[in-house]
């Protein structure tokens, strides 16, 4: 059984979920333009991440395991977050306008976000414990953000470079990613 | 029918060349990414893909005037991942091995972007057939995209092409291509994430000069009401103030 302090960080910075696993690029590419929507992206996917690791845990054990009816489990999660989404978005809505300001437009999103589901079917895949999997959830978040917050700072650097005109927008933004991808591969074997 | 014939295969086709969802559209880069560290795999993941496509467009399309507007998203993320379980069960039976090389990431089918995006935007619009037609355009196109970008990144990474295709589509004896010279010094980065990004980047860069247009600074934008990306898009704050 690995210990929680290498699954937080191996989830953060081996196993990355964007640079290594290339869950959620849509967010990554998108929302990376600036620093603060970025971070707050990152917020955002984090809560919803470990909610929806909270809520989905005991559903797998509890209720399909027993059944017999594991194989529900795409169709039961990705049920869960789209409704788990809908209800941060109405409760920070209702309880913290100014917190629902900074993230709302995020949360919907997150939805289609593959992280969240991707997080969810990989601790019952990798046989986590309930407190194992939120962490683990705590560090696949915390590494989504570190990820966008350090690709912010690399396309504000890109914005004005000079790129030649096929290779502006989209295609620059990949090489720089796959530059901070190179950087990241550098703490492969950290635990192991 | 025979006077239907044109409109139908410019749905096929539109999906495969001119707005191909991964090179033009730029939707499902992570699956794009993530499996195409052989040729092979991208033709079975563009192949799952579009079996999940074509089955969810007919249902979604089929059920249209059925599933109320308002609860249209759980409805159709419902009958997505249906399909995507059903793929799964498929695949575990008949193509074991594809099946574990492809992993989460087809259980991750169910929120690829092009397949809710072609959900939202085409099945719920229009007809049964067309919207099948559109399903296998869309899904050969995804297909294509993934295999050159399988292609490109196992001939450099590994120095051979078609690994694993024996296994595809059931032949034991099957010899990969091998390709002189790299075979012996491959460059292994371009089969670890970073060499994913850098591919993806040159070929969408690559379908920029041969198209010879501007390059997609902006997706286009279809209006806020159906957009996913509504959220965080300027435009729309833009409109508001």
């Amino acid at each position: 059984m690995k210990t929680l302090g290498v699954i937080l960080l191996s989830a953060m910075l081996t196993d990355n979920f964007v640079l290594s696993k290339f869950m959620g690029i849509c967010p990554f590419l998108g929302v990376s333009k600036k620093l603060d929507s970025a971070s707050g992206m990152g917020i955002a996917v984090t809560f919803v991440m470990i909610c929806a690791t909270i809520v989905t845990y005991p559903i797998h054990h509890g209720i399909l395991v027993p059944n017999g009816l594991e194989y529900f489990d795409t169709v039961v999660f990705i049920l869960v977050i789209a409704l788990f989404v809908q209800l941060v978005e109405i409760a920070l809505k209702k309880m913290l306008p100014p917190l629902y300001k900074s993230l709302g437009v995020y949360l919907p999103l997150i939805t289609t976000n593959c992280a969240v589901l991707g997080v969810t079917v990989l601790n019952i895949d990798n046989g986590y414990g309930f407190i194992q999997s939120i962490v683990n959830a705590l560090g696949g978040g915390l590494g989504f953000m570190l990820a966008l917050v350090i690709f912010s700072g690399v396309r504000k650097k890109l914005e004005y470079a000079d790129i030649p005109e096929t290779f502006n927008g989209v295609p620059a933004t990949l090489a720089a990613a796959s530059i901070v991808s190179v950087s990241f591969m550098g703490f492969s074997g950290l635990f192991s | 029918m025979a006077e239907n014939k044109t409109p139908l295969i410019k749905e096929i086709s539109k999906g495969i060349i001119k707005e191909n969802p991964t090179l033009v559209m730029l939707l499902g880069m992570c699956p794009t990414l993530a499996v195409t560290t052989q040729a092979s795999n991208g033709i079975g993941m563009g192949l799952a893909t579009t079996f999940v496509l074509l089955g969810s467009n007919i249902v979604i399309s089929a059920l249209r005037k059925i599933i109320p507007d308002k609860v249209r998203i759980p409805a159709f993320i419902v009958i997505i991942a249906s399909f995507v379980t059903l793929v799964g069960f498929l695949l575990e039976g008949f193509v074991p091995p594809l099946y574990e090389s492809l992993g989460i990431y087809l259980t991750l089918i169910t929120v690829n972007c092009i397949i809710f995006g072609r959900a939202e935007m085409f099945a719920s619009k229009n007809n049964v057939i067309a919207s099948a037609c559109d399903a296998i355009g869309m899904g050969l196109g995804f297909t294509l995209a993934l295999f050159i970008m399988g292609s490109v990144r196992e001939i450099i990474g590994s120095g051979q092409w078609l690994a694993g295709l024996g296994q595809l589509v059931g032949i034991d004896d099957w010899q990969p291509i091998s390709i002189p010279f790299i075979r012996d010094n491959p460059m292994l980065l371009f089969i670890m994430p970073a060499g994913g990004f850098f591919t993806l980047g040159m070929i969408i860069a690559m379908v920029n000069k041969l198209a010879n247009r501007k390059p997609p600074q902006e997706i286009e934008c279809g209006g806020c009401d159906n957009c996913p990306m509504s959220g965080k898009c300027d435009k729309k704050e833009e409109k508001a103030s």
